[in-house]
C-alpha cells in the first residue's frame, strides 16, 4: 500500500474526470497548426528593436533555434526559441523545428551572454523534438541538452519562459527552464510525443488520439501538476487566426510575469528557481508494514 | 515529420521484449547459455564473448561498494500516478507488477556507501523496473543522493541504466531532467566531483540530464548511450547508422566519455577514481585497505588507471 496525501488524492480525482477526446486532439492539432505565429513572428510583434545572432562559435548556425538581442519594454533582453517554417522550403530549412547540437551550444552563448550582462532573457519554446540524427547524436544532443538545461538553471538574471506551439520532450525543456514558465492555451507539453507514445505504449503509433487523452499534454493538466505558473489566452479558435492579437496576449503575459520575476530578490533568485523545480513530481510512502521485505 | 519519438524507443515496460524472445541468460552475442548463480558469479558478463547483461541495482551495489558500507536512504519513496493514467493497463497495476518481480519501490536505489575505504553518496538505477524509466520517485531519489554528497562533503557516484524518461507521468517525467541536473548544479557548487557511470542503456531523458554531467563520464562495454534510440533515428531520417551507433565505444572515440571500464575493473577504476580526488590530508578509514603510492614515472597514476598501458 502507498499512502498519498490528500493534494495527491484531488490531482488524481480531477485527472480521473477524463472529458472528451476529441478536445485534446484539436488542441494537440492546433498547437501543430501551420499558420500558428512562431518565435520570430512574435519577435517582430513584442519587440521594438531586434538583432539575431547566429553560430555556435563550434562550426555550425541552426536556423532550427533562433536567439538574439531585443528591446522589450524599453529594456533590453536575450530571446531565444526554436523557429517553424511555414512553406516547404522554409521548414526544410529550419528542419521543421528540431533543433540539432549548434542550434542548443547558440542558446548556451546566449544565455551566458545575458547572465554576464545581466539582461533578462526570454525562451519560446515550439519544436517537436531534438533532432534524432546521426550527426546530431554524434555531436553530443544528450549532452548539449543538459548542459543548456544547467545554463537556464545557473543563469542569475530573471528567465520567463513562454510554450508557444509543441513543447516536445527534452529539446523543449532545454530551454524551459525559467522563473516562471508560461504557456498558450493551444500549447501542448509532452515527455514524447502522442504517436511516439502510442507506438510504445499501445504498439500502433496509429492510437495518437488515445495516448494523447490518456498523458494530457495541454496547459490545464501541465498548470494542475505544477509544471506550468500560466495558461496565456489566445484569440478564438486559436493563434493561427490571429497573429497580432495573438501576440498582444502573449505580451501582456510575458510583461507580467517579467515584473513579477525582477521585483524579487536577485541574489536569492537561483535558489528560487531550484526550489521551484525541485518540487516538480509527485510520490507517496509505502506504508512501514507494507513494504516489500528488501534484503 | 513531427511525428517523431525521441524518448524511449525500447519497450521497457515488457519484460519480453528487452531479451527478444530470448531466455534472459542466453547471451544475445554468442548464445551461450548460463545458470543464474553462474552469471552472478560472473558478474553477469558472458565468460565467452564478454558481453556485458544487465544489472539488477542490488547487485551492481553489492559488486561496486565495500561490503556493509550501503546505506539506503528514501526508501520508502513510492510512485503515486497523478495522471490516473491508463494505457493498456493502468500504472498503478505496473509499478505493482514491477515492484514484485524485481523487490525494488522504483528504479533508483540511492544512500551512502564507500568504495575502496573512502566516502561517497550513490544512486543506482534498475533496468528491470519498468525499463529503470525516470519519474517523480527517480527524480526526487536522485536530489536524495545529491543532498547527502553536499551535506556529507563527499563525492556523488552515479549509476545509470534507463530507457528515458517515464511516459506515464509525462510533464512530470520530463521535468525530472530540470531537476535532476540542478541536483547536479548543486554538487557543482559544493566543489564536489560527480562521477556518472553509464551501463547499457543510458538513454533518452536520462543521458540528456545527469548522466550526461560527470566530472568523470565512465561507460559499461557496449553501452547503448544515445538520446534517440537506434530505431527511432533509423526510421525518421532513413539514414543509415554505423555498427557501433551511440554504442560506448563510438562515444568514447568521440569525446562524449572518458572510459570505458569493463565490468570486472570497475571497482577499482572507481576506488582510484575517489582515492585521486580525495582531499590530501584525508586518510582512509582505519580498516580499508591502504592507497598504494602511484607508479614511479611521470603518466604513473593515468598508467594505472588506464590498466598499465604505454609503460
Ligand atoms: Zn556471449
Amino acid at each position: 500500500m502507498v499512502r498519498l496525501t490528500e493534494e495527491v488524492h484531488r490531482l488524481r480525482r480531477r485527472f480521473q474526470e477524463r472529458g472528451e477526446e476529441s478536445d485534446v486532439w484539436e488542441v494537440v492539432q492546433n498547437a501543430r497548426h501551420r499558420d500558428r505565429p512562431y518565435t520570430l513572428d512574435y519577435a517582430e510583434r513584442l519587440f521594438t528593436d531586434y538583432v539575431e545572432l547566429h553560430g555556435d562559435r563550434v562550426g555550425g548556425d541552426d536556423p532550427a533555434l533562433v536567439a538574439g538581442i531585443a528591446t522589450y519594454h524599453r529594456r533590453c533582453v536575450v530571446f531565444l526559441g526554436h523557429q517553424k517554417g511555414r512553406d516547404l522550403t522554409e521548414r526544410t530549412h529550419r528542419n521543421f523545428g528540431m533543433a540539432r547540437p549548434e542550434g542548443y551550444r547558440k542558446a548556451i552563448r546566449a544565455i551566458e551572454l545575458a547572465d554576464r550582462l545581466g539582461l533578462p532573457i526570454l525562451t519560446f519554446i515550439d519544436t517537436p523534438g531534438a533532432y534524432p540524427g546521426v550527426g546530431a547524436e554524434q555531436g553530443g544532443q544528450a549532452g548539449v541538452i543538459a548542459r543548456s538545461i544547467l545554463a537556464l538553471a545557473r543563469a542569475d538574471v530573471p528567465v520567463v519562459c513562454a510554450v508557444i506551439g509543441e513543447g516536445g520532450s527534452g529539446g523543449a525543456l532545454a530551454i524551459a527552464v525559467g522563473d516562471r514558465v508560461l504557456m498558450q492555451e493551444n500549447a501542448i507539453y509532452s515527455v514524447i510525443s502522442p504517436e511516439g507514445c502510442a507506438a510504445i505504449l499501445w504498439k500502433d503509433a496509429g492510437q495518437a488520439k488515445k495516448a494523447a487523452f490518456a498523458f494530457r499534454p495541454i496547459a490545464r493538466a501541465c498548470l494542475d501538476l505544477g509544471v506550468i505558473d500560466a495558461i496565456v489566452p489566445e484569440p478564438p479558435a486559436g493563434a493561427h487566426r490571429d497573429h497580432d492579437r495573438a501576440a498582444r496576449l502573449l505580451d501582456d503575459a510575458i510583461r507580467g510575469a517579467l515584473a513579477e520575476v525582477e521585483a524579487e530578490p536577485a541574489a536569492s533568485r537561483r535558489s528560487r528557481r531550484r526550489a521551484k523545480f525541485r518540487a516538480m513530481g509527485v510520490w507517496g510512502m509505502a506504508e512501514p508494514d507494507a513494504a516489500p521485505a528488501i534484503t | 515529420m513531427a511525428q517523431i519519438s525521441v524518448d524511449i524507443e525500447r519497450g521497457p515496460d515488457e519484460p519480453a521484449s528487452p531479451h527478444q524472445g530470448r531466455h534472459p541468460n542466453t547471451c544475445p552475442v554468442c548464445s551461450s547459455h548460463y545458470r543464474d548463480d553462474e552469471l552472478v558469479a560472473a558478474l553477469r558478463v558472458c565468460r565467452q564473448c564478454g558481453h556485458h547483461f544487465r544489472l539488477p541495482a542490488r547487485e551492481r551495489i553489492a559488486q561496486l561498494v565495500d561490503a556493509g558500507s550501503f546505506q539506503e536512504a528514501a526508501a520508502d519513496l513510492r510512485n503515486a500516478d497523478p495522471l490516473a493514467f491508463v494505457d493498456r493497463k493502468p500504472y498503478t497495476e505496473r509499478l505493482t507488477e514491477a515492484e514484485l518481480a524485481t523487490g525494488l519501490g522504483d528504479a533508483m536505489l540511492v544512500g551512502t556507501a564507500s568504495v575502496g575505504g573512502r566516502p561517497c553518496a550513490l544512486a543506482v538505477m534498475d533496468f528491470f523496473f519498468m525499463g529503470g524509466s525516470m519519474g517523480s520517485v527517480v527524480g526526487e531519489k536522485f536530489c536524495v543522493a545529491a543532498d547527502l554528497a553536499v551535506a556529507r562533503g563527499v563525492p556523488l557516484v552515479a549509476v545509470a541504466s534507463s530507457g528515458g524518461a517515464r511516459m506515464q507521468e509525462n510533464v512530470l517525467a520530463l521535468m525530472q531532467m530540470a531537476k535532476t541536473v540542478m541536483a547536479v548544479d548543486q554538487v557543482r557548487a559544493a566543489r564536489l566531483p560527480f562521477i556518472s557511470i553509464c551501463s547499457d542503456p543510458t538513454t533518452g531523458g536520462v543521458i540528456a540530464s545527469f548522466a550526461a554531467l560527470g566530472d568523470v563520464m565512465i561507460a559499461e562495454p557496449g553501452a547503448l548511450m544515445s538520446f534517440a534510440g537506434p530505431r527511432v533515428v533509423q526510421q525518421t531520417t532513413g539514414e543509415t547508422l554505423p555498427t557501433d551507433f551511440g554504442r560506448a565505444e563510438s562515444q568514447l572515440r568521440l569525446g562524449h566519455v572518458d572510459l570505458v571500464v569493463p565490468r570486472a575493473e570497475l571497482t577499482a577504476a572507481l576506488g582510484r577514481l575517489l582515492q585521486l580526488f580525495a582531499p590530501s590530508t584525508d586518510e582512509p578509514t582505519a580498516d580499508a585497505p591502504a592507497p598504494v603510492p602511484p607508479p614511479a614515472g611521470p603518466m604513473g597514476w593515468l598508467r594505472r588507471l588506464f590498466g598499465g598501458a604505454g609503460g
